[in-house]
């Protein structure tokens, strides 16, 4: 399978794809370093790569401003909650659309997704009376909820595509052998499925982490999670940029560190049934 | 993994219905970005330890995200604050609407006489104050004195825009970074149109005539527009179509601007040697006016602290706004972090401190720009609204900003001053006639 | 193959999404329809009425209309454009061999996980920033003025922006489908004389016809609601010129506080966003088919 290829092709493919890699990347890195930079250094004229005096400041000023762990804390709540939710409602769902599929069931799963074209800001009005009227502002069962039906469609897909992939004969076996129902999803569908529920559940967790519509708009105080906390620090007074940076970066470090880590199993379910 | 992912779940479902359970009344604080505020949180244990029984949860939003938000929850009655920040256009318009509690009666300690008439006037409905002021400002022109010395210039007394124009020529060197002048562009009815519109009354004009018909075709509107583009367009900054008071500051921290006519807290920043690279350059004047002209167009905006009358916590949040408002606030930023940081515009003691008018040489200047706001007569010509750098009726945010979205695209090069001023025209008469004007 | 308990049996597991998602739909567009009716503005309690359709015909006569909605088709236009060119490009790099693959896959899937927000934030103030901004440094440093990028070309930066955001998506459905292209094809082609570009055409370009139609759906779902990376950069300016409807529905009703209006606007997007999902879906349909 292996292909042969000559050494300096293969150096020149790697310094070009090093080059396009690290181009995407820059903008991460800058802000990176630019958070350990003084507030004068980071408007700089003539801006420094690596050779600036670092300094920790701006994380000790943000994180005096700000209570990150209440947010961190949130996000994962919120993020976590909202898939594994999510992930109880759909695999039924999607089960059922993969092996016992009706006439209908393409069109039933194109018009979950296109209740995922709604505009957010159209009902804002309508959702916020709602939440009130059920207390749910501000509260971080209020943003499971939500989250979770906003990204219930793309679960519910991502798991179609998935389970179809399976052969019906190996459930149908099962199912020969005396299993019910419920052993049948448990021991023979969902081992055989890990790596799509995996890579759901990540991707999932990705999008509600980084949703900043409803997790702005719902929250205040007790519930809010990162996104409220970046959007402090989106145009404070004076000179910002490192102080942001230093936000941003904790803002997005988690999700960036556990994304790296999983990418594989990440990467393994993420095909839509894209690939035969 | 699983066992990891268990633990995650169940802590979490613990911690999400454990919520907010204490004994202690908590109260939800929804307040803006800026410095003094920011200040504020960081002073709270003096708070905290006269109020032991009060615990105050701060959400630090960014302006236009804060005003969206609360005006949101206040008028779906959502109840998720207990104390809002909101500037002076709000109040009144609130208040009628019978969404904010009366203020009087804040205590003895509290002193509400000593606050500048001006201010506390924008807040008073019917003869009660329905928000206190934390911090007030007007405008001023705020120029880098080695710059002018260098252009041969002297700022006179009163500067008409004239004189603006031949500085804003003379400072300007394009290859060195520096632009003349610094105004702002960024479209919004806080941002470029807080500007223009008091740039328009000093040029006599107004938004509305007495039948409420919007005046964009007047010769005014056309002084004004084509005064600020040849200004910005020929010594202005790169970029100017996206720049607010926050992105000016920097340039002018940083050096990049000659002259600049915005907030007077901006004053306070741009003297700072720890902030400003031009600390020890900076001269403060009075915002110019048209040749001849009386009318500086001074704005008056504050940030003040309302109760939502939807409110649980009554009490605690007015035991909270009156700390945070009063003299001995004042007074403890005076002792913690220098007197030269207080919050400025509120109180007419603090203008008569020695030691303020020491440390801030802006003081004086200051005080002189919020006491010649005339909010309740803007314009030369009479007018059938209040407010000076907005009109204090509810549909001014929604037209304020569409008009300030075609003057910044003016200003991007987008439309001509004539295209600009006929679609701020059509679009403000639609507006109004929507809003079912003349009422 | 199902028997009819199974039937029933799958039905059942069905019906709590479905439900769900029936009243996450009905619901709110029930009441989005009611006030899109009504004379309602926030600001104004107590002068609600019965407006019939005047909000709809506001709405349709806003001067801000015809423009966001070409806007809205250009930015979605514009980076589907980009990120599914760019990701076949990056899908067919990164699948050749090279030394440090896993961490060149690492740096391009990064900017996947950046929140709208921050990378708006960074683009703007650190990069795209004419005076402050790094491209403005390395502009003067080449000795050329500086691009006033939002004020000059904003919705093209506004483009740029999301697209960055949504490329690693699609390269990395495009890499995954590209490792299942059969190698054996590609090298008989090879032995028969094809070039590169023919290979890339009659084999590549086919095996990834269905990877490219998950990315277009996936995408286009998310695009449409676009709005973060606006409200921070350009705020719909200058003028109209990256305003869209998203942003145009958001302006009137959180600015505006003119739920009524606003409401129409909401529903206008909705019948939009099902007319391109219909459109889609029969695309999409064909090629998911079997």
């Amino acid at each position: 399978m292996a292909r042969e290829v000559s050494t300096g092709r293969k150096a020149l493919v790697t310094a070009v794809a090093w080059g396009i890699g690290l181009l995407i990347f820059f903008p991460i890195l800058w802000t990176v370093l630019t958070s350990f930079k003084t507030e004068g250094e980071a408007v700089a004229p003539h801006p420094s790569f690596l050779f600036f005096d670092w300094t920790l400041e701006n994380y000790e000023t943000v994180n005096a401003r700000s209570d990150y762990l209440l947010h961190f804390w949130n996000s994962v709540v919120i993020a976590l909650g909202s898939t594994l939710v999510g992930l109880l409602i759909a695999i039924p769902a999607a089960w059922s659309m993969a092996f016992v599929p009706g006439r209908r069931t393409k069109d039933l799963l194109m018009w979950m997704l296109s209740t995922k074209m709604m505009p957010a800001v159209g009902v804002l009005v309508p959702i916020y009376l709602l939440a009130r009227d059920t207390g749910l502002l501000d509260t971080r069962v209020g943003l499971v909820a939500v989250l979770t039906l906003v990204n219930l469609p793309i679960i519910v897909w991502m798991l179609y595509t998935y389970f179809k992939e399976i052969p019906g004969e190996i459930l149908e076996a099962a199912r020969m052998d005396g299993a019910s129902l419920g052993s049948e999803i448990l021991y023979v569908l969902t081992p055989m499925a890990v790596p799509g529920i995996a890579s759901t559940l990540l991707l999932n967790v990705i999008l509600a982490w980084n949703e900043s519509f409803w997790t702005l708009n719902l929250t205040a105080a007790n519930a809010a999670p990162l996104t409220a906390f970046i959007a402090s620090y989106s145009s404070p007074e004076g000179l910002f940029y490192a102080k942001l940076s230093a936000a941003s970066t904790m803002a997005i470090a988690p999700i960036l560190i556990l994304g790296w880590f999983s990418q594989k199993q990440l990467v393994r379910g993420l095909t839509f049934g894209a690939v035969k | 993994m699983t066992v990891t992912i268990r633990t995650l779940v169940g802590a979490s479902l613990v911690l999400a219905l454990t919520g907010a359970a204490s004994a202690e009344t908590t109260i939800t604080v929804a307040t803006v970005n800026n410095g003094d505020m920011i200040r504020m949180q960081r002073l709270m244990p003096d708070f905290y330890a006269q109020h032991p029984d009060i615990k105050v949860n701060w959400v630090t939003l960014e302006e236009n995200v804060l005003r969206q938000r609360v005006t949101t929850d206040i008028a779906s009655k959502g109840g998720q604050y207990d104390v809002l920040t909101i500037g002076n256009y709000e109040v009144p318009i609130w208040a009628k609407q019978g969404w904010l509690l009366a203020l009087d009666n804040l205590g003895a300690d509290y002193k509400q006489a000593d606050l500048l008439p001006q201010v506390a006037a924008a807040l008073t409905v019917d003869s009660k104050l329905y928000a206190v002021p934390f911090y007030a400002e007007s405008s001023m022109l705020m120029y880098r004195t080695d710059l002018l010395e260098k252009a041969g210039l002297k700022m006179p007394e009163n500067p008409d825009w004239d004189f603006i124009t031949t500085a804003a020529a003379k400072m300007t060197d394009k290859a060195a970074g520096v632009y003349g002048i610094c105004l702002r562009g960024k479209a919004g009815w806080g941002e470029n149109m807080a500007f223009i519109t008091t740039m328009n009354n000093t040029m006599g004009g107004s938004w509305f005539d007495m039948q409420w018909k919007p005046q964009f075709d007047g010769a005014e509107w056309k002084k004004t527009l084509s005064t600020y583009l040849d200004l910005m367009g020929k010594y202005g900054p790169p970029g100017a179509s996206s720049n607010g008071f926050n992105e000016n500051l920097a340039l002018f921290q940083t050096g990049k601007c000659g002259m600049w006519i915005d907030a007077t807290v901006a004053a306070s920043f741009i003297s700072d040697p720890k902030e400003s690279k031009v600390a020890d350059k900076v001269g403060f004047a009075p915002t110019p006016t048209r040749a001849g002209g009386s009318n500086h167009g001074n704005w008056l905006w504050s940030w003040n602290l309302g109760i939502p009358a939807s409110t649980k916590k009554a009490d605690a949040a007015r035991t909270f706004v009156a700390w945070a408002t009063s003299p001995a606030y004042l007074k403890l930023v005076a002792e913690k972090e220098g007197i030269a940081n207080v919050p400025p515009g509120t109180r007419t003691s603090l203008y008569e401190n020695p030691e303020y008018l020491k440390v801030a040489p802006f003081a004086k200047m200051t005080l002189t720009a919020i006491q010649s706001a005339n909010t309740a007569h803007p314009s030369d010509k009479p007018v059938p609204y209040t407010g000076g750098q907005f009109v204090a009726i509810p549909e001014f945010q929604a037209i304020g900003t569409a008009v300030g979205q075609q003057f910044s695209a003016a200003l991007a090069g987008k439309a001509t001053v004539d295209q600009a001023l006929a679609a701020a025209q059509t679009l403000t008469a639609r507006e109004m006639t929507r809003a079912g004007y003349p009422k | 193959m199902a028997t009819q308990a199974s039937r029933i049996t799958g039905r059942l597991m069905l019906s709590p999404a479905v439900i769900l998602l029936l009243l996450w739909m009905i619901v709110p567009l029930a009441m989005t329809i009611y006030f899109s009716l009504l004379r309602f503005n926030l600001l104004m309690p107590g002068t609600e009425a019965f407006a019939g359709f005047e909000n709809y015909q506001y709405f349709f006569t806003d001067p801000s209309f015809w423009p966001a909605l070409a806007n809205t088709l250009t930015l979605l236009l514009g980076v589907l454009a980009i990120t599914v060119v760019g990701g076949i490009g990056l899908a067919v790099l990164l699948d050749q061999p090279m030394w440090g693959q896993g961490i060149v896959r690492i740096l391009v899937i990064a900017p996947f996980f950046v929140m709208p927000s921050v990378s708006a934030l960074v683009w703007k103030n650190m990069l795209m920033n004419p005076v402050n901004g790094l491209f403005a440094a390395l502009a003067r440093g080449l000795g050329l003025t500086p691009v006033d990028f939002f004020a000059d070309v904003p919705l093209a930066s506004i483009i740029v922006i999301v697209a960055w955001q949504w490329l690693p998506f699609a390269t990395l459905i495009l890499l995954t489908a590209m490792q299942s292209l059969d190698q054996e094809q590609m090298e008989a082609a090879e032995m028969d004389g094809a070039g590169w570009f023919w290979r890339f055409l009659h084999l590549t370009l086919p095996h990834l016809t269905r990877a490219i139609t998950v990315v277009v759906l996936i995408q286009t779902i998310f695009l449409l609601s676009v709005f973060a990376e606006i409200l921070v950069t350009t705020n719909g300016g200058p003028g109209t010129a990256s305003t869209t409807l998203t942003f145009l529905v958001y302006m009137q009703s959180m600015l505006q506080f003119d739920v009524g209006l606003g409401s129409a606007g909401g529903i206008v997007a909705v019948i939009l966003a099902n007319i391109v999902a219909v459109f889609l879906m029969r695309m999409i349909g064909k090629n998911l088919e079997g």
